[in-house]
């Protein structure tokens, strides 16, 4: 009995995501990974890399180019009938199947796992992570997506047997165009420092402060929603309830106020520093440390002061 | 072409909910409750497409108890023609809300279901989905612009690293983001209108679909709590803090 994994992959390569899932899912049993697209390259060799893959299964054909959720459920509907669990990332593309195939295979699924207390057990956040959830299934197979960022990667260093397998699927739905955020910032999912900036920066161009800030950090960027509302930041920048969780060692909030849906991104941060006017903002409240001022004098000297 | 939009009452997103010290859920009692703010922008959708003259007529269903009604009220507010609350007091999962969507579906033949992408209370982001494999339909999740072109959608989608856009064709399920509009809010004669809109109340006993859960939730606990820290200075203060921070982490 083992586990089916549905790799996230971008752009030619793993996303960071994956070696994520793959520890998780390595707590459950042998993993075999599914990785499906097209003009795969070197993705299934990457993934065969990692430690706790048994198998790396590869599905590479033009249909498969969108990654379209009617086709990748066709793929995992296939390929189920062995698997105790099948597994993908809590991603665009794995909350869009997941549920789907669940539906197919009549079963309820779990979303979202931060931990796995055994294999049937599992803790997930609910109400924007105000509350934790522990459920139990007794249903034969389960079906989970889980967060990256709550779990550490597999290592590397493995080589996994790759079996090339045949294409069964067509995609339903056509590809109109693709808007891609072109930056060359770390993967804000798996950052380990993440500086994001909220609806006070007022302006795209003075946004960039954020962007200039992270890059003398190293770090990824982030946006509240009121930011990204507002067209300062692209979509796939907001953090939250709604955008995407991130589990830095280090988040720092500029002109973030720190409304429950956007800390429902940050829960997993193991340090929040807050650079905020008001002394009462909720993130302030929280950080663990926090400089009160107007961030447009403060930002400009604290890239100064770190590049000394 | 007719739309179905499923919208879910659930706590107000304002509400900071707290843990019952039992553990046994959140407290729901005396707590502010509205229409889960991802179906707003699902109804807004709708009646757009109404305006537009490209839906002929908008029915809401919402799952849940009596006072559901008045979640459904709010979308005929907004200018949906005619609801349906499927009653019911006990918790029902996504897979079943979805399976009782799919008997409204058989029975109301819509061309579109409009969904939220997720119900800010469980935030399971699942039923649109899982109504989708249901019914063999296509799915474009988590929608920020839905157009009609010909016979079918063009649907722009949020995605990890940006947007797409996607074409299918009918009959469909379309889950709303929340930049897909600006949803309205219903001012006093039409709220006045949707009284006499037509509203049923059915028990869910009469759909036929078995609502026994297959999770088991055992508990459910406050997140740790974060210990109050310091304030800073000087931004030289916090340069450091941030210097000695970063030296730390590349030392691991
Ligand atoms: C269903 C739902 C889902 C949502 N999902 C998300 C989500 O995923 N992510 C998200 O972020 N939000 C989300 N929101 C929105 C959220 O509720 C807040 O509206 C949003 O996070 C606020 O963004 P903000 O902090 O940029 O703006 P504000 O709350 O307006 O805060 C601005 C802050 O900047 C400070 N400030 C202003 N000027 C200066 C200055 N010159 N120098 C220093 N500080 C200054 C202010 O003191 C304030 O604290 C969601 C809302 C709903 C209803
Ligand atoms: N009880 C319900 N009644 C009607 N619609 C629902 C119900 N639960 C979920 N939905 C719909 O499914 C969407 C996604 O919810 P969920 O999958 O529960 O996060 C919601 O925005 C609603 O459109």
């Amino acid at each position: 009995m083992s586990v089916l994994v549905l790799a996230d992959h971008d752009q030619g390569k793993l996303t960071g995501a994956t070696a994520r899932i793959v520890a998780a899912a390595s707590e459950l049993g042998p993993v075999d990974l599914l990785v499906a697209g097209s003009e795969l390259g070197g993705i299934p060799r990457e993934a065969a890399a990692i430690a706790g893959v048994q198998r790396v299964l590869v599905v590479d054909s033009a249909e498969l180019a969108t990654l379209s959720a009617e086709a990748v459920t066709q793929l995992l509907a296939e390929r189920a009938e062995p698997y105790h669990h099948i597994i993908a990332s809590a991603s665009a593309i794995g909350r869009d199947v997941i549920p789907r195939l669940a539906a197919r295979l009549d079963l309820m699924p779990v979303t979202d796992v931060v931990r796995i207390l055994g294999p049937n057990r599992f803790e997930r956040p609910i109400y924007a992570g105000n509350a934790l959830e522990t459920v139990s299934s007794s249903q034969a197979k389960q079906l989970l997506t889980i967060r990256a960022s709550a779990f550490r990667p597999a290592a590397a260093g493995n080589a996994a047997p790759i079996a090339f397998e045949a294409n069964s699927v067509a995609a339903v739905t056509k590809l109109i165009a693709t808007y891609r955020t072109e930056s060359d910032t770390p993967d804000l999912a798996t950052a380990q420092v993440v500086v994001s900036g909220g609806i006070a920066f007022g302006s795209k161009e003075k946004f960039a402060l954020v962007e200039e800030l992270a890059a003398v950090l190293g770090a990824a960027v982030g946006a509240t929603r009121a930011a990204v509302d507002a067209g300062y930041a692209p979509n796939d920048w907001q953090v939250g309830q709604t955008g995407k969780i991130v589990a830095p060692d280090l988040y720092i909030g500029i002109g973030v106020s720190g409304a429950l849906q956007h800390l429902a991104g940050i829960q997993g941060a193991k340090k929040i520093i807050a650079i905020n006017k008001d002394p009462e903002a909720p993130l302030v409240k929280i950080a663990d440390y926090a400089l009160v001022g107007d961030l447009f004098e403060i930002v400009p000297q604290l890239i100064a002061a770190l590049k000394k | 072409m007719k739309i179905l939009v499923a919208v879910k009452r659930v706590v107000d997103h304002a509400v900071r909910v707290r843990v019952r010290p039992d553990g046994s859920g959140v407290e729901t009692d005396n707590v502010r409750m509205s229409m889960n703010p991802f179906c707003k922008h699902a109804v807004e959708a709708a009646v757009q497409l109404a305006e537009a003259g490209q839906a002929s007529e908008i029915v809401v269903v919402s799952i849940g108890p009596k006072q559901s009604t008045d979640v459904v009220l709010t979308a005929l507010a907004m200018g949906a023609h005619r609801g349906l609350v499927i009653e019911t007091n006990e918790r029902v999962e996504t897979l079943a809300v979805a399976k009782l969507l799919r008997a409204v579906v058989d029975a109301e033949k819509p061309d579109l279901v409009l969904l939220g992408k997720q119900a800010v209370d469980d935030d399971s982001n699942h039923v649109g989905q899982m109504l989708a494999g249901l019914l063999g339909w296509p799915q474009a999740t988590f929608a920020s612009a839905i157009n009609v072109v010909g016979d079918g959608l063009d649907v722009t989608r949020e995605v990890d690293f940006g947007r797409v856009a996607i074409a299918l064709e009918l009959p469909a399920i379309v889950t709303a983001d929340l930049r897909l509009n600006t949803p309205r809010n219903a001012a006093l004669p039409m709220v006045m209108k949707a009284r006499q809109k037509p509203l049923a109340v059915r028990p869910i006993a009469e759909f036929g679909v078995d609502i026994t859960p297959r999770l088991t939730v055992e508990k459910v606990a406050p997140p740790p709590e974060r210990s109050p820290g310091k304030v800073l200075p000087s931004v030289e203060a916090l340069a450091a803090a941030l210097k000695a921070d970063i030296a730390e982490l590349e030392a691991l």
